[in-house]
């Protein structure tokens, strides 16, 4: 489970003076849902994807994850979250396993139980094949999969996924789209963002359009169509965002 | 837990440097081959120079003396010494190293010396040129010799002993035991080499693992683990500590053999006064154990810079400011009259540098140690501060 309660962040600049990245944010995600962020680039997506897995702290407001606060019991929450992005990058002079292994141990899987988890995860993505290849030897298709293997090993209840298809190729991203889909229907919580619309369609139980840092609207797509008349999302997305910016 | 942490960044960050060819470079083919060889290349290449420059027979011009064939005839009997004709360009040709050197015997010398007078013979060198330095020395030995005899024949015509110019004489002698006088020389430059390799030795690691990290994007993926940042920042420094710690003894022990090499291959005459030193390994332990603190700062000190950069190249052009800082404080074991008090045991760097020529004399001077190993410490800990400061701060963590 994921709450957010008025979040709300705002970085320093020295130019353009305080930047509100997030303003009064409040949504809910339940478990086995998946919960989607539609916004342009520079809306919020990242912001407030970074502040639910504690790389950043909030301004003002706060939210919860997994039941524990992300201001005051950061650790706690990391602890219980698969982050991926296109920022979380492998280290390239690590071997798929070892990279595995190093994040199954930073998350405090004794050596059996971490073991098993890595089999599972590679028979699963059909990783064995490269497991013990250098990550920096391997194709885009295959660090993706490393990276989804590294979100998992500890079984996390909840998964944060900031833009994760971003620049891959068609398979690729149909890899991390099917993996999204399992981790529903395993019963985790999943928060998604991304600007492209047919990947909300395909995955998403309900939707937030963010801009300018605010939700303009929130809802299960069927409610979203109902409010704006129209079927096509992102036409609803461009007359929601027309309306109230 | 947080231990079982600190432990497993620091393994993984150890692998993943080791595996990284630039890492060998910095930490084990500089310190091991590259700085012994230029060492030994340097040294043997100048005894060999040097050798052949002594051997050489010098081209030297005589201008003047026509009127003075027996200081004429006496210059050319000396052996070793090929003598040009006399050219009103001596100069250029010095210049161009035609001629080694040149000697202008005034007007009339051996007649101004029958009647008692005092001629100056000018010789002409090419200041900064060994070869016409070892050619002056020759012609200088020939006029100082000759000076002697005259001043010999002078006294005896006067019916006065020689003796008479040395009424008394003077020794000097050394009382410092050859292990303080050999520790004065390591003590001058074993600090200097320890402290600059310790330094250098951080750089490429604490690149590395920080504004490295960001470059590659593998910082977020890292901070989305639920170890603490204090416990991820100490595991990395503790790597880079580890990394200047070998660089420093790898450079430690191969300059030791490079010197051993050059005292049994070069010949005696080559030999300078700084190939009969020998180390007290009491001294070089405790030597060890003043750098430990220091090899804490200069990591933290550098993955805290590390961290604030926000790609290996800014966090490059901010470290080498910082190698002069260190450069010129080592050096200062070298400087004549500096000596350890209790105000310089408090600068950082400096104090290390100063006690390590202390103790590789011999002398233990156990307040000064304590300061130095404490104000260290103290140093280390506010270096490590910073480090763990900046890695909890998201405008660095997150600069674009």
């Amino acid at each position: 489970m994921i709450e957010t309660f008025a979040l709300t962040k705002i970085f320093p600049d020295k130019k353009r003076g305080p930047v509100r990245a997030l303003d009064q944010v409040s949504f809910r995600c339940e478990p086995g849902r998946v919960f989607g962020l539609l916004g342009v680039n520079g809306a919020g997506k990242t912001t407030c994807l970074r502040l639910l897995a504690t790389l950043l702290q909030p301004s003002a407001g706060t939210a919860t994850v997994a039941g524990f606060d992300i201001a005051t019991q950061p650790e706690k929450v990391r602890a219980h979250i698969g982050f991926l992005s296109t920022a979380t990058a492998l280290y390239g002079r690590l071997t798929a396993t070892e990279m595995v292994a190093y994040f199954g141990k930073l998350h405090g899987l004794p050596p059996p139980l971490l073991r098993q988890r890595i089999d599972a995860l590679f028979d699963t993505l059909g990783m064995n094949e490269f497991r013990d290849r250098r990550c920096d030897k391997l194709s885009t298709g295959m660090k993706q999969k490393v990276s989804i293997a590294r979100t998992l090993v500890h079984d996390p209840p909840v998964m944060i996924f900031d833009e994760p298809t971003l620049g891959l190729d068609v398979l690729t991203a149909r890899t991390v789209v099917d993996f999204i889909r399992d981790c529903k229907a395993r019963g985790k919580t999943v928060i998604y963002s991304t600007h492209v619309m047919s990947e909300v369609e395909k995955l998403c139980d309900r939707v937030a359009f963010i801009h300018g840092g605010k939700i303009l609207a929130e809802g299960t797509l069927p409610e979203l169509r109902a409010q704006s008349g129209l079927t096509d999302l992102e036409e609803i997305f461009v007359k929601v965002v027309e309306q109230k910016s | 837990m947080s231990a079982r942490n600190i432990r497993i960044v620091y393994v993984k960050e150890l692998i993943d440097l080791l595996r990284d060819r630039r890492t060998i470079i910095s930490m084990i083919v500089v310190p091991i081959v590259l700085m012994p060889t230029i060492i030994f290349t340097m040294g043997s290449l100048t005894a060999k120079l040097v050798g052949q420059a002594r051997q050489e027979k010098p081209r030297i011009m005589i201008i003047g003396g026509q009127d003075s064939p027996a200081t004429l005839a006496a210059l050319h009997e000396l052996k070793d010494v090929d003598y040009v004709p006399a050219s009103d360009d001596f100069t250029n040709l010095i210049s161009d190293k035609h001629v080694r050197a040149a000697v202008e015997l005034p007007k009339g010398f051996d007649e101004s010396l029958r009647q008692g007078g005092r001629p100056t013979v000018r010789i002409y060198t090419y200041e900064g040129e060994m070869k016409s330095s070892f050619a002056a020395e020759t012609i200088e030995k020939f006029f100082r010799q000759r000076k002697e005899a005259l001043v010999s024949d002078r006294l005896a015509a006067a019916h006065v002993s020689t003796a008479v110019l040395t009424p008394f004489d003077v020794q000097r002698s050394n009382v410092a035991p050859p292990q303080k006088v050999s520790g004065n020389i390591t003590g001058m430059i074993l600090p200097y080499l320890v402290i600059v390799m310790c330094m250098t030795g951080s750089i490429y690691p604490s690149v590395d693992l920080t504004a490295g990290e960001k470059e590659r994007g593998t910082m977020e993926t890292l901070l989305t683990s639920p170890v603490s940042r204090t416990h991820l920042v100490l595991g990395k420094g503790l790597v880079v500590m580890t990394v200047s710690l070998i660089t420093a003894s790898l450079a430690l022990v191969s300059n030791g053999l490079a010197f051993t090499l050059m005292k049994a291959f070069m010949p005696g005459g080559a030999k300078s006064a700084m190939l009969g030193l020998t180390i007290n390994p009491t001294a070089l332990l405790a030597v060890g154990l003043m750098i430990i603190p220091l090899a804490v700062f200069f990591a933290a000190l550098m993955v805290a810079i590390g961290l604030y950069s926000r790609s290996a190249k800014e966090a490059n052009s901010y470290l080498q400011p910082l190698l002069i800082f260190t450069v010129l404080p080592a050096l200062a074991a070298a400087l004549p009259g500096m000596e350890l008090n209790s105000r310089l045991a408090l600068v950082p760097i400096l104090n290390v540098s100063l006690l390590c020529r202390e103790l590789l004399t011999g002398s233990y001077h156990w307040h000064y140690l304590a300061l130095v190993f404490v104000s260290m410490c103290a140093y280390a800990g506010l270096a490590i501060a910073a480090a763990v400061a900046a890695y909890k701060r998201e405008t660095v963590l997150f600069r674009a």
